[in-house]
């Protein structure tokens, strides 16, 4: 019978905690990089968190977008924006928030609608006032922190304190340079994106504790073990795993990202940036952690052993 | 863990049977499901308004709106009251939120205090009940000059009511653009959020939306402007034509020469017989036909404004008093004009002004887009899965595909049975949970593998590759699960639908795993006894 491919041999021994002193610089240095990057180029904010209005056409006929440029130019709605989305005859139009409160915003979608003109067609159009726009901001941030908070709880909970700061470190660590690389390639950053966040918070903290919870049952298994070489151990025994989870689910994001339509793009590109980031953080971050942060042994699990 | 009670093995295949059927009528012909017995009921997923196009509008008060028509209505009664009990006064206006009025005389203030105070009415707080009674006006007086400080409590409470009645006239309004199931609710203190799906042209249901339809007949004054920027003459108000603003129209301000239309119990779209042009015809109760017979009769010859929203529809001249209570409005409107101002008109007015505060339409054609990219998405992703678990685990990940497709069907079965709406993210969260789903039986398998290879059986293997792995499982995804409710209570409308579905997606990747998996493998270790594992 047919017992399938290993992808990874039984046999592997990598030396891990070897790799994770470079795997800290490395690391330090990404999260301090995606920090600047965020400081100095900002984040593209969508209509969500910045007010506005997307208007996404597709044209008819031979109506190119700089027809469509000059026909929304002369309207003077402060700073309006034209790209081609997904195909050249669709095109997205963003407005900014229009001085004058909510009534304005509707009035400028009126505006452009009537200046379009008949061989345009809507295929959606989202207004977002300054007021609903402040408050879902609001929203977004105290959701990210809320589920930081609860992860931390649950893991503090279910294990020692040393893995609950471990796992928020790696998590953060994932959501800092995931940060980084939207503010540097200018992906859109809307409440789509805090969803995708949240998602890799989520996946993050599943591969983070799957090895966790092998470092945990070796821990009891090896008593007489040093600790870095139980971490080790524990790594390679759930390499596999990591490996196979983590591709099966890069798989399913990736058809998502190719065939999934322009509107969710950004989004599925999130998803896959942080399960790769995830899944190497789980390993290069969270588990090394354990030993910066003392061990884990000395402290709870055995407290009698240590006077004998 | 590989010894199944009869019981439980048949209710485990009576949960992955019923997932499949709730499941089916999402992919078999309508037509087909709804002659079935018993099973007809059964509904297929709700399209979110992203999928099958719509608009999404929330609407919030305008509450400067809200508070001139309530200052309005209170120099009314102020004007009426003091009348009533002959006190002379002078400069009766508004004053910063409130309404300020000097009585001419000293000796007629605390008369005057007394009259006015029975304006002043208690709030019925509901909320905090019990607490203190407050009113809907503070009145306060400084020498001649009485004050009305509208109260927090009374704005609420007058938002409240304004909130219900609109949701009301809104309800009334969209139902008459025919469209399928729309959603109008309450939310917060001063918003309301209207959901239509399926809607052919929203910019239609804005206009519906976007009028108060306060529609009045006021007598025409006898001066008109002669240039432009002129002021009005007292007891007259500048108004402008509906189609050409710029044209401006003084119309009288007496409520003597005004009939308001909210006596209206009747408008229809219909056409002029004379002209052929689109006109509607409306028809007063019996208090409005009295007023509006007296008004015509009397001022037979002279011209009277129509006025909609501040805004004159036509000025017609009485040519004879209209005594039936029955009229008839034109003002050079296309069809859809007049088909949508007599909607608005049998709705009723809106007590104040409603402002967009967003809006989230999705056009038919991009929503099923949208559909098609989801579908061939979901079919190349489940597709790349099915056949990643093959190559890496043989006859196992022949299980482990069993046990994906009966995730698949449990999770769309239950999304279908409690009505959760599909979303484009939802989609994603779908697709997302079945790279995921894998995890379970990749945790279950590579710990089998690891116990083999240390020399257990294979029946031993496994019962402990299933036992260690379970705590393990159940920890992982309570993790997601965390994120899934943080998800769910940020979320709105697409985000909220990839919360549920991701949320669903992995409660039943842990049941499958632990149920169905397991009893295929138990069934197939019990029936051929392998003497090793093919893992």
């Amino acid at each position: 019978m047919f017992q399938g491919i290993r992808f990874i041999p039984d046999d592997t021994d990598l030396p891990f905690m070897l790799y994770s002193r470079f795997g800290f610089l490395l690391s330090g240095f990404f999260c301090v990089a995606a920090f600047l990057v965020f400081l100095f180029n900002g984040l593209n904010y969508g209509i969500d968190f910045k007010g506005g209005t997307l208007i996404e056409v597709r044209t008819l006929g031979n109506v190119n977008i700089g027809d469509l440029r000059s026909r929304i130019g002369g309207l003077d709605l402060g700073e309006t924006e034209l790209q081609e989305f997904g195909a050249p005859n669709d095109i997205l139009i963003r407005l900014e928030t229009q001085s004058g409160g909510e009534v304005a915003q509707t009035a400028a979608v009126d505006q452009v609608t009537k200046a379009l003109g008949k061989d345009v067609e809507i295929r959606r159009v989202e207004l977002v006032g300054p007021k609903v726009s402040g408050e879902l901001t609001q929203g977004g941030i105290i959701a990210v922190i809320a589920a930081v908070i609860l992860v931390l709880i649950y893991i503090w909970f279910r294990f020692e304190w040393q893995f609950g700061v471990g796992a928020v470190a790696s998590l953060l660590h994932d959501v800092i340079i995931t940060i980084g690389v939207l503010s540097a390639l200018r992906i859109e950053f809307n409440l789509n994106t805090i969803a995708a966040i949240l998602t890799i918070i989520g996946y993050s903290l599943n591969d983070t504790v799957v090895i966790y919870d092998r470092i945990r049952e070796y821990l009891r298994k090896f008593k007489k073990k040093p600790f870095v070489n139980v971490i080790n151990e524990a790594l390679n025994a759930t390499l596999a795993r990591t490996i196979i989870t983590g591709t099966s689910t890069l798989i399913a994001l990736l058809a998502l990202y190719v065939w999934g339509g322009e509107v969710i793009r950004g989004f599925t590109f999130t998803m896959i940036f942080g399960v790769l980031i995830g899944t190497y953080s789980s390993v290069f971050v969270a588990a090394p952690a354990l030993i910066l942060l003392g061990s884990v042994r000395d402290t709870k699990r055995e407290p009698a052993k240590a006077s004998p | 863990m590989l010894n199944f009670p009869r019981w439980k093995s048949i209710s485990i295949l009576l949960a992955v049977v019923l997932g499949v059927i709730f499941a089916l009528p999402n992919v078999v012909d309508r037509e087909f499901w709804s002659k079935l017995p018993v099973l007809h009921d059964l509904q297929p997923l709700v399209l979110g308004l992203d999928l099958q196009g719509g608009s999404h509008v929330l609407l919030e008060v305008d509450r400067a709106d809200l508070n001139s028509q309530l200052a309005k209505q209170l120099i009314g009664d102020i004007r009426q009251a003091l009348r009533e009990q002959k006190i002379a006064y002078s400069g009766l206006g508004r004053a910063g939120a409130g309404v300020n009025v000097r009585i001419t005389n000293p000796d007629d203030v605390s008369r005057a205090m007394s009259t006015l105070g029975k304006l002043s009415q208690p709030v019925n707080t509901g909320f905090f009940g019990s607490g203190v009674a407050s009113n809907d006006f503070n009145i306060r007086r400084e020498g001649e000059v009485i004050t009305f400080d509208p109260t927090k409590a009374g704005l609420e409470a007058k938002i409240g009511r304004a909130i219900q009645q609109s949701l009301e006239i809104i309800g009334r309004r969209i139902n008459a653009l025919g469209t399928t199931e729309p959603t109008i609710q309450r939310q917060g203190v001063d918003r309301i959020l209207i959901q239509v799906p399926g809607l052919q042209d929203p910019e239609r249901l804005k206009a519906l939306l976007g009028q108060t339809a306060k529609l009045q007949f006021r007598l025409v004054c006898e001066s008109q402007p002669q240039v432009a920027g002129e002021r009005p003459p007292v007891d007259c108000e500048e108004v402008p034509d509906l189609k050409n603003p710029q044209q401006m129209l003084w119309v009288q301000t007496s409520s003597r020469a005004t009939v308001d239309g909210e006596d209206l119990t009747d408008a229809q779209p219909t056409f002029d017989n004379r002209t052929n042009e689109p006109i509607v015809s409306f028809r007063f109760n019996q208090k409005g036909a009295l007023r509006f017979g007296k008004l015509t009769q009397e001022n037979v010859g002279r011209p009277f404004a129509i006025v909609l929203d501040n805004k004159v529809v036509s000025a017609p001249v009485i040519n004879e008093p209209i005594l039936g209570g029955t009229g008839q409005i034109s003002g050079r409107f296309t069809t859809q004009e007049a088909n949508d101002l007599a909607i608005v008109l049998r709705s009723g007015a809106l007590p104040a002004r409603l402002t967009v505060v967003e809006e989230r339409t999705v056009g038919p054609s991009l929503g099923s887009d949208s559909i098609r990219a989801g579908v061939i998405a979901t079919v190349i992703g489940t597709i790349g899965v099915v056949v990643f678990m093959l190559v890496g685990y043989g006859f196992f990940g022949l299980i482990a595909n069993i046990g994906l497709l009966a995730h698949l069907s449990i999770t769309v079965g239950l999304l279908s049975v409690l009505g959760a709406t599909l979303t484009l993210p939802g989609i994603a969260g779908l697709l997302l949970t079945l790279g995921m789903a894998v995890d379970s039986n990749v945790l279950v398998y590579e710990r089998i593998r690891e116990e083999s290879r240390a020399g257990r059986s294979p029946v031993n293997a496994i019962e402990t590759g299933f036992r260690a792995a379970l705590a393990t499982i159940v920890d992982a995804n309570m993790t997601t699960m965390i994120a899934v409710v943080v998800l769910f209570m940020l979320g709105s409308g697409p985000v909220r639908g990839f919360a549920v579905t991701l949320g669903i997606g992995t409660a039943t990747t842990v049941f499958t795993a632990f149920t169905f998996s397991r009893l295929i493998i138990a069934y197939w270790l019990w029936s051929y006894r392998p003497k090793v594992v093919p893992l």
